[in-house]
């Protein structure tokens, strides 16, 4: 298990690499304009020149190489200086943000507390609620319970965060004057009532991003039982004499979690870039809303950082599905 | 020898019994008639509805429902339930033909992977490449390098559905692939893929005769979501203008341009959400009673 | 000191105007959202609308725009004029005088050198700065005294109020930025978001495309003002979520920018929580007409003059289509009471506004026909008119919008109702708005029939807006397809005018010169000028002293503004 886990660790190293240098490229291929959110009032040479000054003009694989020596020699310099006061990074280039013309990491840090408590909370709650909802579910199989359940959580897959996002805040904003419809990103929670207003505006967001988690894994979660339910080591477990609740809560449970848990699993990274509508939404400005202006105003700078970001995620996520995959039915063996 | 596909040639045949358990499967039925009404609605509505899904009359403006607009009128006066007509064909077309696309290639990674101990690494490390990859600006390229060729090739219309429909299943097989890699890996440990192996199977036949019939409901779950998914899809690509043109009504685009008028005209809205939700519910208990269908363990009780 | 004398003091301060009482600091907090979220706090570095109305928080010029288009003198004591002896009669020397006492947040003083070293920062060639256009013709800016500023101008100046008049010339500090000057303009984040400025409020926190925190400058100049102590600017979302969280939920005091469906906005305001402004500026909606061949075949000259366009060459058809629309309906629908139809495209200020053209306000689709007809476009049969197998289909194209996407609708089931033949197309604004020379998209490429998207000038001089349709400013591939002369457009007559106005002073000449201007590209029917769209916002009903202002920053007296009592 050691030997995988250090092998596909290292594996990742070229994996991560490969995978920065596609992204770069087919961002250069894409045809967005960093000028483009400039007004028709600038002039096309004045454009130009606020261009050259970005350093936009340079060859792709100079601008690969110093992306890459900023984000692993100078960043994680900053990192250290930040945490003992050193001054290894002072004066030296980091990755800038075209847009805003400041250090991507600054702002990708200033927008990580609000992704964590808004889309990181609603994926908790989401998880917590689907396991239990598709583990009855299928047990009742085709009882009222499961119908109910199957109904809603469809529902809320097949409805996008752009609609009902706009539905809670008319209900409860507008109509009963609940829930702010704006999440103040500034609120500091030090107090009991900040900490009440803190949970008052997320609770929306929340809510609507937990509806699609819980409908996604608790259809897996099902169906993943209704297979195991059946499965022969089961009449075995209960011929033997086992309660029914070691049964179901043990045996069928760890077996049907393993499908679930590369689910469960490939959700985190997506969760970061994929609650992007529903951020836009509650004006959350988490990292999914770093990610799409600068998508689209071709913030190549930012753009990497951030990919390259959800990539080691995504990759390190991986990893732990399989690993678990190991811990869950010893007979995947890895050696 | 093997199963050939004659569902009514002998009555104790494979796929009556098939058949046969399916029925029993209320809700699943209801489903399937449900999903046949829609896609008769939307497939022959067109040629039975007088009114063009296009066509402007600006005296008929924001109109509820009547008997002449049963759905009512949007704000240039198109007739609705034309334009969900029109939309349906897109969209059901758009998130069917995608989903059996990104359900075909999850698939096929998913069980060489999982299979295959040799083809695991490079095909799981392709799945995390695509998984990785921004989806926005890797659909804006393809978009950019596929539209004209396409276009010409097959017409705008044509050429425009092509580039969505493969568009999203290319970026939406990865899911399905890390899920079925995962079951198949289970499942080779097995007893009776061991002994089916210990009496020569190929791993051709093992793969058709005994792995897949077992990963069917995960892939079945996906195939539900994987139509929400579409359709949702192509209304995002729609409103970001790489989609169909601006006049072609989608439900994904109806639904999206209904949202800012929803404390107006809340009818606007439901018309949409609703075609999407009982396409969605009906494809997913289709897909219930299929998967209860083909399971032979639920079929003989 | 008894009950009676404060009740009758607080009597008082209600009879006299509220904000004349106020003291700094005294109305608490103000909530400002901006759906777009400005992206720095120095103008120089971005030249949007939103990072400009953001800076002018903080910075300010030395005259700016009030809200009928006057120049009013803003950190100086009057406005310089050939009359009172500030511009030379030469028209090359303008001459400022700072007021006396005004000081930066930090307590030192403006001077003179300061509005010296802003010239040279934006001048700076390697400083990228996005409104070097502004300081165009200045030679120098020499310092006499610390209050007095010297702008030298190369060539005679009829309007010399570009450097240093309105939101997008802020004097900047000499002191703070001095280290920022050329390449490293990029690099000095903590100056760019945290500028020291002369406005009422100073930065407190900055976060880039989130929300900005702001509090009151200490060492303002009027120690009664600004009436808030704090401000937060929120930015994100969407013109719907804006709108509505001042009109129907009031969590804000004032949104931005609310282009929206005339009657969802006013089912927003009848929640009676605020009120939407607006104010007419130079925008305006158009559809350009492309006068150049753009199919595939045309290789290497692809939009460029010396591969004539098949038939909207020809004026006859390009009439037709401008006589087909119907500019009122399109306008109620797409904007309601925000828009005016109109056929001029340089409809403002007032004084520049051409009446010569006014008939293409009248939709007429017999009349179209039959100018088809004469031209000699017979309809096929399938109903689409051609000449010589030349087909009239065009692509029609513009940015995503909603309100753009119905224009576009109906232009199209009016040109059908012609015998055109209509395709439409929506392009992401990053794309269409951006300026890569790489991609076929843009608006300046222009590889389509038709395109629709507003255009407007800033400030109220249309010199330099008019001088966009001269011949040189087509784009094509020798100057990597920049320039606004969208549908190729070249006449000499055209450019005499323009090289006419250059070295004119007097402003009834100028007047008629951009109105000659106006009225020959509309009798060309190269441009179909639509709706000439007002700026709207939205303010909360305790939200008071807001002025809706078109020509300057919309926050250019947020000093003023002051709570309901």
């Amino acid at each position: 298990m050691l030997t995988f886990t250090i092998r596909r660790l290292l594996l990742a190293v070229p994996t991560l690499l490969f995978i920065s240098l596609v992204i770069f490229l087919l961002l250069k291929l894409a045809p967005n304009d960093p000028m483009a959110q400039v007004p028709l009032t600038v002039p096309p040479e004045v454009k130009e020149k606020m261009r050259e000054a970005l350093g936009l003009g340079a060859p792709i694989h100079v601008q690969y190489y110093k992306w890459l020596v900023q984000m692993f020699w100078i960043e994680p310099q900053v990192l250290i200086d930040h945490m003992t006061g050193s001054t290894f990074a002072e004066g030296k280039l980091r990755v800038i943000s075209w847009q805003t013309r400041s250090p991507v990491m600054d702002i990708v840090v200033q927008r990580i507390p609000q992704t964590l408590w808004v889309v990181g909370m609603a994926y908790l709650v989401g998880v917590l609620i689907a396991i239990p909802i598709g583990i009855y579910s299928a047990y009742k199989q085709y009882s009222i319970f499961d119908q109910i359940g199957t109904f809603i959580s469809m529902i809320g897959y097949s409805v996008p965060p752009f609609f009902s996002g706009v539905l809670m805040i008319v209900i409860f904003s507008v109509l009963l004057g609940w829930f702010p419809s704006i999440y103040d990103t500034t609120l500091v929670v030090d107090s009991w009532e900040s900490f009440g207003k803190q949970l008052k505006q997320m609770i929306m967001p929340v809510m609507v991003l937990a509806l699609q988690t819980t409908a996604q894994i608790s259809r897996f979660m099902r169906a993943s039982m209704l297979d195991n339910l059946n499965q022969d080591y089961v009449r075995t477990a209960r011929a033997k004499g086992l309660s029914e609740q070691v049964v179901v809560m043990v045996h069928v449970l760890r077996n049907s979690m393993i499908p679930v848990v590369t689910v469960i699993a490939l959700g985190v990274p997506a969760i970061f870039g994929g609650a992007i509508i529903t951020e836009q939404v509650f004006k959350v400005n988490g990292i999914g809303q770093l990610l799409i202006p600068a998508i689209q105003a071709n913030d190549l700078p930012m753009v990497q950082t951030l990919t390259f970001m959800f990539a080691i995620l995504i990759v390190l996520f991986n990893l732990i599905a399989d690993i678990m995959y190991g811990i869950l039915d010893p007979r995947i063996r890895y050696d | 020898m093997t199963d050939s596909a004659q569902p009514s040639s002998a009555p104790h045949s494979q796929w009556w019994d098939v058949w046969r358990q399916f029925k029993s499967h209320r809700g699943a039925m209801i489903s399937a008639v449900i999903f046949l009404i829609i896609l008769f609605a939307v497939m022959f509505g067109e040629a039975l509805w007088p009114f063009d899904a296009t066509l402007i009359d600006i005296p008929a403006r924001n109109q509820g429902p009547s008997w002449v607009h049963p759905l009512g009128t949007d704000q240039l006066g198109r007739d609705t339930l034309a334009r969900m007509i029109r939309g349906g064909q897109i969209s059901i077309a758009v998130g069917l033909t995608a989903m059996l696309l990104a359900l075909f290639l999850g698939t096929l990674v998913g069980v060489s992977a999982g299979y295959f101990r040799r083809l695991d690494g490079i095909l799981m490390r392709l799945t995390d490449l695509f998984l990785a990859l921004p989806l926005l600006p890797l659909l804006l390229v393809m978009v950019m390098l596929f539209r004209e060729p396409l276009s010409a090739a097959f017409g705008t219309e044509t050429g425009i559905f092509i580039l969505m429909v493969s568009a999203i299943g290319i970026t939406s097989w990865m899911p399905t692939a890390r899920i079925v890699r995962g079951d198949v890996l289970a499942l080779k440990e097995r007893e009776f893929i061991l002994s089916a192996r210990s009496i020569g199977t190929t791993p051709f036949k093992m793969i058709l005769r005994h792995i897949l019939p077992n990963v069917l409901s995960p892939i079945m779950v996906s195939a539900t979501l994987g139509i929400a998914n579409a359709i949702i899809t192509e209304s995002a690509l729609s409103f970001l203008g790489l989609g169909f043109p601006p006049d072609f009504p989608t439900w994904g685009r109806l639904l999206f341009d209904a949202t800012d008028f929803l404390q107006l005209y809340p009818e606007r809205v439901i018309w949409p959400g609703l075609a999407i939700s009982l396409t969605v519910l009906s494809v997913n208990y289709i897909g219930d009673g299929l998967r209860d269908a083909l399971d032979p363990r639920i079929r003989g009780r | 000191m008894t009950i009676k004398a404060i009740l009758m003091g607080a009597a008082c301060s209600f009879v006299i105007a509220p904000a004349a009482m106020a003291e700094r600091g005294s109305d608490g907090h103000l909530n400002i959202i901006y759906w777009q979220a400005p992206s720095t706090m120095n103008n120089y570095l971005s030249g949007g609308t939103k990072e400009m109305d953001a800076a002018s928080m903080v910075l300010e010029p030395l005259a700016r725009y009030d809200e009928t288009g006057a120049i009013v003198p803003w950190l100086v004591d009057e406005v310089p004029t050939v009359a009172n002896g500030g511009v030379s009669e030469d028209l090359k020397t303008i001459t400022w005088k700072i007021s006396e006492g005004i000081t930066w947040s930090d307590g030192t003083a403006l001077t003179s050198a300061d509005v010296k070293f802003t010239w040279e920062y934006c001048t700076n060639p390697d400083g990228g700065c996005a409104n070097s256009n502004y300081y165009e013709d200045v030679v120098s800016v020499d310092t006499p005294d610390a209050l007095t500023a010297v702008v030298t101008f190369g060539v005679p100046k009829p309007f010399p109020y570009g450097p240093f008049v309105g939101g997008n010339t802020n004097i900047i500090q000499a002191a703070q930025f001095a280290e920022c000057v050329g390449a490293k303009a990029q690099e000095c984040t903590t100056e760019n978001f945290n500028p020291i400025g002369t406005g009422p409020f100073m930065v407190d926190e900055f976060r880039p495309n989130d929300v900005i925190t702001f509090k009151a400058n200490p060492n303002y100049r009027d120690p009664n003002k600004p009436s808030f102590a704090t401000v937060t600017f929120k930015g994100g979302g969407d013109a719907t979520a804006a709108g509505r969280s001042v009109l129907e939920t009031g969590e804000f005091d004032y949104a931005w920018n609310l282009q929206l469906a005339p009657d969802v906005l006013s089912n927003m305001e009848a929640a009676g929580k605020g009120k939407v402004i607006s104010g007419y500026g130079s925008s305006v909606e158009r559809i350009m007409v492309n006068l150049t061949d753009v199919r595939p075949e045309a290789g290497d000259e692809r939009g460029t003059v010396a591969k004539p366009h098949p038939f909207l060459t020809d004026i006859k058809v390009r009439k037709a289509l401008s006589m087909a629309i119907d500019r009122g309906l399109l306008t109620e629908i797409g904007y309601g009471a925000t828009g005016k139809p109109t056929c001029n495209v340089l409809p403002a200020p007032a004084i520049y506004a051409s009446s010569a053209n006014d008939a293409c306000l009248v939709q007429d689709i017999a009349g179209a026909n039959a100018l088809l007809d004469e031209a000699g476009y017979a309809r096929g049969g399938d109903g689409i008119r051609a000449k010589d197998g030349v087909k009239l289909s065009v692509l029609y194209q513009t940015s995503t919008n909603a309100v753009r996407q119905d224009y576009q609708a109906l232009v199209k089931q009016w040109w059908g109702e012609l015998g055109v033949e209509v395709e439409l197309r929506n392009i992401s604004a990053s794309v269409f708005f951006g300026s890569d020379p790489g991609s076929n998209d843009t608006f300046q490429k222009f590889f389509a029939d038709v395109e629709m998207y507003t255009n407007n000038f800033s400030g109220t001089d249309p010199e330099s807006y008019m001088g966009g349709w001269k011949c040189d400013q087509a784009p094509t591939p020798d100057n990597q397809w920049q320039g606004n002369n969208m549908p190729r457009f070249c006449t000499e007559a055209y450019d005499a005018l323009v090289a006419e106005m250059a070295v004119t002073g007097d402003i009834d000449k100028r007047i008629m010169l951009a109105k000659a201007m106006n009225d020959t590209l509309m009798q060309a029917y190269v441009m179909l000028p639509i709706t000439h769209r007002s700026d709207v916002s939205a303010r909360s009903n305790t939200l008071e002293g807001v002025r809706m202002n078109v020509w300057d920053t919309e926050t250019w007296n947020v000093a003023d503004w002051t709570r309901a009592k």
